[in-house]
């Protein structure tokens, strides 16, 4: 059986990757998980410098699901590159660096400094994360805006882009057009859905942010319903994501027109998540007589 | 070496009100540490993350565990629910334990306030074995002050074996009227250093009264958590300096606590 598939030139031995934040730089994850079995890994986003991220609680459970506001805090590139980048690079697997910024010129600086290290495979570009009160999201809300800023990126780097976009806004399809025309060479989605929750004892918010993004089992749905809406729309490939916790979900993901999927969430219920989805995948495709993963992909048919 | 497993349960009672005290079988009794934390993993797949629990006491030997938590919410209440012989989730051992070597030859306060106090049960066991072993001159003398809303004092004669107990209640009715800070005031208590779990009210005082002496005082915080081992960073603390990790002024509670030393964190 076959489970390579292949993005923008890179393969991967098989489709599953980790959400960007849900992972670390791997290094923690690599106590559970024999990171050589992973398609691969999406690292936490990495900024020009060093970001503190947002106030406490930054966490908070919700149903069948969680909400963060994080806020991106990450230790910089200087030492992403020293520290995170050399522990990856000493296993098999494919290495994509998630890119964060404020700024045009921050996210094209990271960019460019990703761009001497041959060992990072692709880039994944962070402008649709709903905790940073500047860039993130902001680049991803509107078509121009992220049309501008896949440009500016595209005309720097030196790997593939993949452009991660946000659910949070009324057409995905046209946010997808416009990633693909301004040069994008992939898509991820969903990155988190904004929500809120209000703690009634205290009567506070539950977040020191006000505002988190909501993850988990309970985004699925809405996940599978934009991949297939995105890949309808595009011709460049996606790498599904959104509350997928089993085989099962990350298999819909691909007949909904992923190439690939990325588990997140479900990384923290059960550290060993995404070698279960892995196996669960192979366990699929054995059963039903599936020789080649490629031919799951967009293959959902109407009733 | 962190493992997600399964744990047996071998007893579970109800201890004070809504408050219980739950002994589990686990290979992860080999390698815990007083300070240290689990996480287990409610069965109700609605609720989503593991729930950290401090470490109340190791038997090594019988590679068991025993936890002492309260009901806050929808996971511990599926908790409460437990018998003997039902088998649950749990990952472990996480974070750093307390510095027990800084203790030898001091006399060290222990300063627990409500739920805080389960994992001093485990440090002044640890802490009296270590003096046990210790040079004359060399041993720890430990002394206990413990914060409760009423004459429920649980975990009191725990800390008794170990320790000697000062007591204060909010309700006045045993011990000092007020807060745990009262009892050392009221008392007289004074010590060389300070381990310290409680609310985080009571760690300000806490460190405020490290301060005023001149001692050291480690502190074990808590925050709401996700993965547990350090990847999501979620539940940071501001430090005074740079994390080494981070590089930024915050600290993963998770990994590089839950015990910091009071000056190292702005809380």
């Amino acid at each position: 059986m076959n489970t390579q598939v292949s993005i923008a030139g890179v393969t991967f031995k098989n489709p599953v990757m980790t959400a960007s934040g849900t992972f670390g730089s791997g290094m923690e994850y690599s106590e559970f998980v024999d990171l050589n079995k992973l398609g691969a890994v999406v690292t936490k986003g990495v900024a020009n410098v060093p970001w503190p991220g947002n106030p406490t609680p930054r966490i908070s459970e919700v149903y069948g699901g969680m909400l963060n506001a994080i806020g991106l805090q990450n230790p910089g590139i200087d030492v992403f590159l020293e520290r995170d980048l050399p522990f990856l690079a000493k296993y098999d697997t494919r290495i994509i660096v998630n890119v964060c910024g404020h700024s045009i010129s921050d996210y094209v600086e990271v960019t460019e400094r990703l761009g001497d290290h041959p060992e990072v495979d692709m880039l994944e570009i962070n402008v649709s994360c709903p905790n940073v009160k500047e860039g993130g999201i902001s680049f991803g809300q509107r078509p121009e805006a992220l049309e501008e800023i896949t440009k500016e990126i595209k005309a720097h780097a030196k790997q593939p882009i993949i452009l991660k976009l946000s659910p949070n806004v009324t057409d995905i399809a046209e946010m997808a057009r416009a990633a693909e025309s301004a040069g994008a060479d992939a898509l991820s989605m969903i990155n988190t859905l904004t929500g809120m929750k209000i703690d009634i004892h205290k009567r506070t918010f539950a977040l020191g942010n006000k505002t988190g993004g909501l993850s988990g089992p309970a985004i699925h749905p809405v996940a599978v319903r934009m991949v297939y809406q995105a890949a309808q729309a595009v011709k460049i490939p996606i790498i599904g994501m959104g509350g997928i916790s089993s085989a099962e979900d990350a298999i819909e993901m691909l007949l909904a027109g992923a190439t690939a999927v990325s588990v997140g969430t479900m990384n923290f219920i059960d550290p060993y998540a995404t070698e279960h989805v892995i196996q669960g995948i192979w366990d699929y495709m054995s059963e039903e007589g599936i020789e080649d993963i490629q031919t799951l992909i967009g293959a959902v048919s109407e009733r | 070496m962190k493992r997600k497993e399964e744990a047996v349960v071998l007893s579970q009672r109800e201890i004070s009100s809504g408050i219980y005290d739950m002994w589990i079988e686990t290979k992860l009794a080999e390698q815990a540490k007083a300070g240290q934390f689990i996480v287990l993993y409610p069965k109700d797949r609605s609720l989503l993350m593991p729930r950290p629990i401090s470490i109340c006491e190791v038997d090594g030997y019988k590679r068991s565990i025993r936890i002492v938590y309260r009901v806050v919410g929808d996971g511990t209440r599926e908790f409460a629910t437990y018998q003997e012989g039902d088998v649950i989730d749990i990952m472990g051992v996480l974070g750093n334990g307390y510095n027990l070597k800084a203790a030898k030859g001091k006399k060290v306060l222990l300063i627990g306030g409500g739920i805080g106090i389960p994992p001093l049960v485990e440090l002044a066991r640890e802490m009296a074995l270590m003096s046990s072993k210790l040079m004359i001159g060399n041993t720890i003398e430990i002394v206990s002050a413990l914060g409760y809303r009423d004459s429920d004092t649980f975990l009191r004669t725990d800390l008794e074996a170990y320790s000697r107990v000062y007591v204060a209640t909010e309700d006045g009715s045993t011990g000092a009227r007020g807060t745990v800070m009262d009892a050392i005031e009221d008392f007289d208590i004074k010590a060389d250093m300070i381990f310290a779990c409680g609310p985080l009210p009571m760690l300000r005082s806490v460190k405020q009264l490290a301060l005023e002496w001149d001692v050291p005082a480690y502190l074990s915080l808590e925050e709401h958590m996700a993965c547990g081992i350090g990847a999501c960073l979620g539940c940071v603390v501001k430090t005074t300096q740079p994390d080494a990790h981070s590089h930024v002024n915050n600290a993963r509670i998770c990994t590089e606590g839950p015990v910091f030393e009071a000056r190292e964190v702005e809380i």
